[in-house]
């Protein structure tokens, strides 16, 4: 094998694969802290794409760094006001299993 | 990236098999404190894999953001709701495994599959701006990208206010509609003080 470089598409599986799992965590957890921790993953995949199309396309004018750059911050403060959400309803209602949170359930 | 290719490939294996590895382990194991501190993990590795990416700048944004202010952020709401329960079974837990399972796995072969057959339109490596792209970002985010750096600041300036207006206390005395004393009685179990006289 003789490659120049790593081909794009190594980084595209990476983040494939850490978006699928953070899916899988995100669907099966019954621990609400673990809900969070999977979206967090989520957004890391996300964040390898944009780099790599940044790197890979993009190289002289990297906007897709910006974007990522514009993705930590919204991230930073989606676990801040998803961490004060898990407090306030613990609070309530004394557990953080995700089964019993069906307060919209009608 | 001035890295031999064969270094960076080993780079590359060692960081992909860290975050693939970490991220199963943050939603398959039973503690949820190794679950955050592999987080973390994954996190430095994402960050690893950025740096081969020639992105010094956002490397070091994650690994600041997402290890030093978001983790920490998961390890105090664990240290703070973490109580032993026994979770209530769930009668078709079974089914629900194999349907959400199936959805991941086709949604990753979906994935895949775009990955590798679409021909992407790879730029010559030769216009690479390499190390100047700490000075490109702040290009960007003071010129055509000024609106949503703004914005941004915005948004974190409501996310801190939201964030405390929704974790402090109840702090009223009354209930607003019925004019009745507030139970502000600590729910948590109240502890024996620490250090207290045996004797």
């Amino acid at each position: 094998m003789n490659l120049e470089s790593i081909p794009l598409q190594a980084f595209l599986i990476v983040s494939s694969a850490l978006f699928c799992i953070g899916i899988w965590g995100l669907l099966n957890s019954r621990n609400a802290v673990r809900v969070l921790m999977s979206i967090e993953l989520m957004l890391n995949a996300v964040n390898i794409n944009l780099m790599a199309f940044s790197s890979y396309i993009d190289n002289n004018l990297i906007q897709g760094q910006v974007f990522a750059i514009f993705v930590i911050t919204v991230a930073a403060a989606e676990a801040a006001v998803g961490l004060a959400i898990l407090l306030s309803l613990y609070r309530n209602r004394v557990t953080v299993d995700m089964e019993s949170f069906n307060l919209l359930k009608w | 990236m001035s890295i031999a290719i064969t270094t960076q490939f080993i780079c590359f294996t060692v960081l992909t098999l860290v975050v693939i590895i970490g991220a199963l382990g943050v939603v398959l194991l039973e503690s949820i404190v190794y679950s955050a501190f592999l987080l973390g993990g994954v996190f430095m590795s994402v960050a690893g894999l950025y740096l081969l990416l020639n992105a010094s700048f956002v490397a070091a944004a994650q690994v600041l953001v997402y290890v030093g202010a978001v983790n920490v952020l998961i390890i105090f709401a664990i240290m703070l709701v973490n109580k032993k329960e026994d979770l209530k079974p769930i009668g078709d837990i079974k089914s629900r495994r194999i349907i959400s399972t199936s959805i991941c796995l086709t949604l990753l072969s979906l994935l895949i599959r775009v990955d590798l057959t679409n021909v992407w339109s790879l730029s010559s490596p030769q216009n690479s701006i390499g190390e100047e792209s700490t000075i490109r970002i702040g290009e960007h985010l003071f010129s055509d990208y000024l609106l949503p750096f703004e914005v941004a600041s915005v948004l974190l300036l409501m996310a801190m206010i939201g964030a405390i207006v929704l974790a402090r206390r109840d702090v009223l005395s009354k209930d607003i509609s019925t004019g009745l004393p507030v139970d502000q009685e600590l729910i948590e179990k109240s502890s024996e003080p620490l250090l207290t006289n045996k004797n």
